[in-house]
């Protein structure tokens, strides 16, 4: 493969993660839950995904363990803000505070139970690797470059794109879809529509939370290289999600695009020879949040209608203050 | 169909009952944490105890040495808690606690660097006045853009703690790097550091004198009284005559000066260098400790050295009874139950009596 398609398939791996992560906090910003517990969520769907993965050896069970713990996670977020009309702001960061302290404190057993740094088998990654991994060995390298880099995707890739196109099917076609949008928009017009706005919130949130999770595990099982390294799972991608849903104004299909954009942000200094261009290495990692500032100040600029910003983000509804 | 209960405002608790929920509320949250431990297949008593011993029972030879380090740790966090609350009392959302204390910190560390020769006096309140600048610029940022376009503050100011960070990283590997190929400005001169009293660096005092003067500030001083009022209704605030955007620029300029006055003392009383991991998180714990105590400043000096507690204790569970991260599920634990709590001291439930059927009332 040429040094551009390498560059692409390594930012395409750095992407995912990130794809996950943003489709989660837009399917919850949707309906106008603002969760900033995004990284604690994919923290607690590493562990989970990790164990499970350690212990079944079964990939199915290890992502599902991985979306459901998430989504528990979410469930907690959702019964303080919607049902008990909790500050929003103040339990997603206590919801990461958690999640980041709870997983590093069951890895921390798991590693003391296995008696040093657990790694999952060769048998069970396979599973999740490249689709080269499906062509018998040295098949791949005989292809042309192109077909290289297609076989260097990841099914779990593919998947968060098929759901990211599956959302903006689902929002911009569906009924159901419409009310959800209407309850991050206006909740008192949603609920006078008939909308049952506290469902379509748990909903949203749990499923977004999920899906944060399946990105958490993504990265303590694949790129990681299915060793628990507790210092460098997930490390702020949550954050970055938080910016990239800003960045791409809220909608599922050009999250795929902007978390390929966010993604070569993280990989591109590693491939750019400091003859040709001498950045520091901060100034790299830097980048998303700096366009991410410029990208929530420009559409402020312009009409609020036109950020997609949902209208009522943020903002718990009472039907009894309307 | 009729629902079972409906949830209504209630008026204001008595202080009694108040006091009632908050002592329910704790017991709760130490229970839900003790289940948390036994879970973990460890005896929630002995590590409690182990928490609250690591806390205040220093070494044999410094029998005040665990004290201290608790009061490290409360300095930075009761500072920024307070710095928070003043921009929340006005409902700006500064979640930029984090980058407002690393750029007073930045802004401080020229300072140090450059003008170590000065008088140590000097030198410090230069430093002091760094970080109030440095701080307060940062928070003026999204004010700014806030006032002029309504760009939304939470993520504005959650973006901008990550250009801080980095812009950190860059100095550290850049032009303040002390020795080539490693990314570390190296310790400061023996000049830069904060006095001690009582063995801690004069930051504890510096930081309970504010929370006395922003208690004032808040419910005794005009300005204070603006800020509420903004932070109710902006309307009220211009019917009432007040100049809501220059109120706006203020608190965030004071709020954000607070918190960078913090990197300042944590650099020049602890630290000795400039480095990301500075803050240790409270820009995003003291948002949490200022929402549990209401932005009341007082309550927020008890909560802090509730939490501050908890995080030195926790370090000194060994490792292999548990990591030290279990300090930062029990902190979850506890905000969880208590924004939970914040719901009936709000509302109450009032249970729909079940409808009489048509025998029980030709009975009545």
């Amino acid at each position: 493969m040429d040094m551009f398609l390498k560059f692409l398939t390594a930012a395409i791996v750095s992407a995912t993660p990130l794809l996950f992560a943003t489709l989660g906090e837009i399917i919850s910003e949707r309906a106008g839950c603002l969760n900033l517990g995004v990284e604690g969520m994919m923290w607690m769907g590493a562990f989970a995904g990790f164990y499970a993965g350690l212990r079944t050896g079964s990939v199915v069970l290890s992502l599902v363990a991985a979306f459901g713990v998430a989504a528990l996670c979410a469930a907690i977020y959702a019964f303080l803000t919607i049902s008990l009309r909790a500050n929003q702001n103040v339990t997603g960061l206590t919801l990461t505070t958690f999640g980041i302290g709870l997983s590093l404190v069951l890895g921390n057993a798991m590693t003391q139970a296995n008696g040093g740094t657990p790694s999952l088998p060769t048998a069970f990654t396979d599973k999740l690797a490249a689709l080269s991994h499906l062509l018998p060995a040295g098949a791949a390298a005989q292809q042309s470059s192109i077909v290289q880099f297609l076989l260097s995707f990841y099914p779990l890739t593919l998947a968060a794109i098929v759901l990211c196109i599956a959302a903006a099917v689902f929002y911009k076609k569906t009924r159901t879809g419409l009310a959800i949008r209407a309850t991050g928009e206006n909740p008192a017009a949603a609920d006078a529509a008939g909308v049952n706005v506290s469902v379509s919130k748990y909903l949203s949130v749990i499923l977004g939370g999920g899906i944060c999770g399946v990105g958490g595990a993504f990265m303590s099982l694949i790129v990681a290289n299915g060793l628990w390294n507790p210092s460098g799972i997930v490390g702020g991608v949550g954050w970055i999600a938080v910016a990239l849903v800003i960045f791409v104004r809220w909608k599922p299909l050009l999250a795929v695009g902007g978390a390929l954009v966010f993604g070569a942000f993280q990989t591109m200094r590693y491939f750019i020879p400091n003859a040709v261009l001498a950045l520091p290495v901060a100034f790299y990692q830097m980048l998303p949040f700096l366009l991410t500032l410029v990208v929530l100040v420009a559409t402020s600029v312009r009409k609020k209608s036109q950020t997609g910003e949902p209208g009522a983000i943020g903002v718990n509804y009472f039907r009894e203050e309307r | 169909m009729q629902s079972l209960f409906h949830i209504q405002r209630r008026p204001d608790r008595s202080a009694l009952s108040s006091i009632g929920l908050v002592l329910g509320a704790l017991a709760l949250a130490i229970v839900a944490g003790g289940v948390f431990i036994l879970l973990m297949g460890q005896n929630p008593l002995e590590v409690y105890a182990q928490i609250v011993r690591g806390a205040f029972v220093g070494s044999v030879r410094n029998p005040l040495s665990a004290i201290q380090s608790t009061v490290i740790i409360f300095v930075p966090l009761l500072t920024v808690s307070l710095g928070l609350s003043l921009a929340f009392k006005m409902r700006f959302w500064n979640i930029g606690g984090e980058g407002q204390m690393l750029c007073g910190a930045i802004f401080a560390t020229y300072f140090a660097l450059y003008h170590s020769d000065w008088p140590q006096g000097v030198l410090l309140v230069v430093m002091f006045l760094a970080g109030v600048l440095g701080g307060g610029l940062y928070g003026l940022i999204p004010a700014l853009f806030k006032i002029k376009w309504g760009v939304n503050e939470t993520l504005f100011t959650l973006m901008m703690n990550y250009i801080a960070l980095y812009t950190i990283e860059y100095l550290q590997g850049g032009p303040w790097q002390r020795t080539p190929g490693f990314a570390s400005i190296g310790s400061f001169d023996e000049n830069v550091a904060l006095p001690k009293v009582g063995g801690v660096h004069v930051g504890w005092i510096l930081a309970l004198a504010l929370m006395a003067v922003l208690a004032v500030y808040m419910r005794r001083s005009k300005q204070g009284y603006e800020v509420s009022v903004v932070g109710e209704s902006q309307a009220t605030a211009k019917y009432a005559g007040m100049n809501v955007k220059w109120v706006i620029l203020r608190t965030m300029f004071l709020s954000g000066a607070i918190c960078g006055v913090a990197g300042m003392v944590q650099i020049a009383g602890s630290d000795f260098t400039l480095s990301t991991g500075l803050t240790g998180n409270v820009g995003f714990s003291g948002i949490t400790v200022a929402w549990l105590a209401q932005l009341n400043p007082l309550g927020i000096g008890v909560i802090s050295a509730l939490f501050s507690i908890l995080e030195k204790g926790g370090r000194t569970i060994p490792i292999n009874v548990m990591s030290a991260d279990a300090s930062d599920v029990l902190q979850g634990i506890l905000l969880f139950v208590f924004l939970g709590a914040e719901f009936f001291r709000r509302y109450k439930i009032t249970f729909t009596p079940p409808k009489k059927t048509r025998k029980e009332e030709e009975a009545a």
